[in-house]
């Protein structure tokens, strides 16, 4: 699967910037900046592996800027940043 | 027989059972210069060097500032940047509140110029830095009636005052606006600075406009006052509305408000002669907007409103809504202006407006309070100082003052702010005791103090929607799943007192 350097989100209270770039390994890695990274950090990162799982993302380094986003919202920003990243429309 | 110098000789054995000298009219001096002079020759206005040097100030002395220009101070950042010049160290800062402007003083600190801190609250850069173990003893945290307490009964010694002053005469009359043509600042009430007036060993007023004598009606009396320095600007007025204060658009604040009108409405206390307060906070402000359309309605008004006075409340007493208004601090410049030509807004020293120790301070006589909050309990308990990531970040203020003598307090928050929940199994720090809260509104439904039954069923009878706090709390959880414990240290950076002098809680460090 080709992946492009890709985004979605915004920086506003309650919503998280989700960053896909390619990577040179396989797997996937995840950078989080949180403003509850104490208390919800683990959590998120793991919202944001499972839905690349689910739409059978690797290879990828996601940087994740996060404003106190709720899961739905994780995943909605995380889905459309893989959809621009791979070109595959997961919504049809 | 009896003439002046017949009892020449009775006149002085009395004086020396009396232990007093004897009247010599020799000594009597009249000045016969036009009193216009006056003010220059008898001037206590000095540099601000001059001033802290004439005060005797000494290192590991208490200073204190109040902080009715909030976001706008000056005052704090200049006289300890001139203390820290002339060498001054470990010296104890008693300040009202402290806000954002204020992270200067972190350099302070580090050079060991500011050694201790009392305060009401703490925000931005500064209070981050503390809550990671900045300083070696832990600030002291104190609500505004409290605060008033401390001094007055000595518990919080303040040996220099350096109180900011929009006006002040060569004497140190000296008010929160100004009359003259150069008024350059104006913040309104300066009640959270009446009490460092009256009991500092030592009062220094920084002012940005100095009158001619005499500048009345004024809140601080010349007999107060020991140096008046002539500085270029005291603070920035159009900051005082910011922090906490904000005029909200936030449809679900605005949710709230109405919500929390309709708990006021139909609390059973909402009659004529009523009184009310509200706290900081969009939600509570906005309340007020939402009662005044059902007090014209059902031809009801206020006694008068408490506290932390805004625009809106001004508004009413203007319509003749609210008879009086006591206001211990202007919330925005509306406010202030107010308090300055109208004689029913009135001006009360913190302990008139909140100590528990005065039977007669006006929190007493309120019915209605609405506050705000950082996190509420299931037991109730309120935090309005500590974030939920463990970070200092607001001020205690009146809320556990207002929630304690008040007939019925109201919490008012949204269920969840971002992905932080505001109703949680147990508040990360106790600032306002669940005993004394009544009731919390939220977007989800409104939680009433088990203790309060009576006031449950008039509300369901109104047909509000009244939920079990505990159902607020899973709520909150099931939709922002179980939060990971913070990574507290072992170091107290805070002390939270209560109002009545006792220890409550303690802050503790976080580690990154």
């Amino acid at each position: 699967m080709e992946i492009k350097n890709a985004s979605a989100g915004t920086f506003e209270s309650g919503d998280i910037f989700i960053q896909i770039a390619p990577s040179t390994t396989s797997g996937v890695t995840i950078d989080l900046d949180s403003t509850v990274a104490f208390q919800f950090g683990e959590q998120i990162k793991r919202v944001i592996a499972d839905t690349l799982q689910e739409l059978n993302v690797t290879g990828v380094e996601v940087k994740a800027t996060d404003k106190g986003a709720l899961d739905c919202t994780i995943r909605a920003r995380v889905t459309a940043a893989a959809v621009r990243a791979t070109g595959v429309d997961v919504w049809k | 027989m009896s003439n002046i110098k017949d009892r020449a000789q009775l006149i002085s054995e009395v004086a020396k059972r009396m232990n007093k000298n004897v009247y010599d009219d020799a000594r009597t001096i009249k000045t016969i210069s036009h009193k216009s002079e006056l003010p220059k020759e008898v001037s206590k206005v000095v540099t601000l060097e001059e001033a802290i040097r004439g005060t005797g100030l000494k290192d590991g002395m208490t200073i204190s500032f109040h902080h009715h220009f909030r976001g706008g101070d000056k005052v704090v950042n200049m006289v300890v940047a001139k203390l820290a010049e002339m060498g001054f160290k470990n010296l104890h800062l008693a300040a009202s509140s402290l806000q954002d402007v204020h992270a200067p003083l972190i350099e302070h600190i580090k050079n060991g110029v500011i050694t201790e801190i009392s305060t009401s609250g703490m925000r931005g850069e500064l209070a981050t830095e503390v809550s990671h173990g900045l300083m070696d003893k832990p600030v002291v945290f104190r609500s505004h009636g409290g605060r008033g307490s401390a001094i007055a009964t000595g518990d919080l010694h303040i040996d220099v005052a350096f109180l900011g002053a929009s006006s002040c005469d060569p004497a140190g009359n000296s008010c929160g606006y100004s009359r003259s043509e150069n008024a350059k600042s104006i913040c309104g009430s300066l009640g959270y600075a009446l009490p460092d007036a009256q009991y500092a060993d030592k009062v220094v007023i920084l002012t940005d406009d100095l009158v001619a004598y005499p500048n009345t009606p004024n809140s601080i009396s010349e007999r107060n006052v020991d140096y008046v320095v002539v500085v270029d600007s005291v603070g920035d007025s159009s900051k005082i509305a910011s922090g906490a204060i904000r005029d909200t658009k936030n449809p679900r604040d605005i949710l709230l408000a109405k919500q929390a009108a309709k708990v006021i409405i139909n609390s059973g206390y909402f009659k004529d002669g009523f009184s009310i307060q509200t706290g900081s906070g969009g939600a509570s402000l906005a309340a007020v907007k939402y009662i005044r359309e059902s007090m014209i309605q059902q031809g009801i008004k206020a006694s008068f409103a408490l506290g932390g006075i805004t625009a809106h409340m001004v508004k009413l007493h203007e319509e003749g809504l609210i008879e009086r208004l006591i206001d211990v601090q202007s919330f925005d410049k509306v406010a202030a202006e107010s308090i300055k030509t109208d004689p029913m807004h009135k001006e009360v020293t913190a302990n008139e407006y909140a100590s528990a120790d005065e039977p007669g301070s006006a929190t007493h006589f309120l019915d209605i309070v609405i506050l705000s909050a950082l996190e509420v309990d299931t037991n109730f308990n309120v935090n309005v100082l500590v974030g939920s990531d463990g970070i200092i970040r607001g001020a205690i203020g009146g809320h556990p003052d207002t929630a304690a003598d008040s007939a019925l307090s109201i919490i008012v928050c949204p269920l969840l702010r971002g992905r932080i929940p505001c109703v949680v199994d147990n508040v990360t720090t106790l600032i306002t005791p669940g005993s004394t809260v009544d009731v919390v509104v939220t977007e989800y439904g409104i939680a009433v103090n088990p203790r309060r039954p009576e006031l449950a069923e008039r509300l369901k009878a109104a047909g509000l929607n009244i939920v079990d706090i505990h159902a607020l709390k899973d709520r909150a959880k099931s939709i922002i799943g179980e939060a990971a414990e913070l990574p507290f240290g072992d170091k107290v950076v805070g002390v939270v007192m209560n109002r009545d002098g006792s220890v409550m809680d303690v802050i503790k460090n976080i580690v990154d």
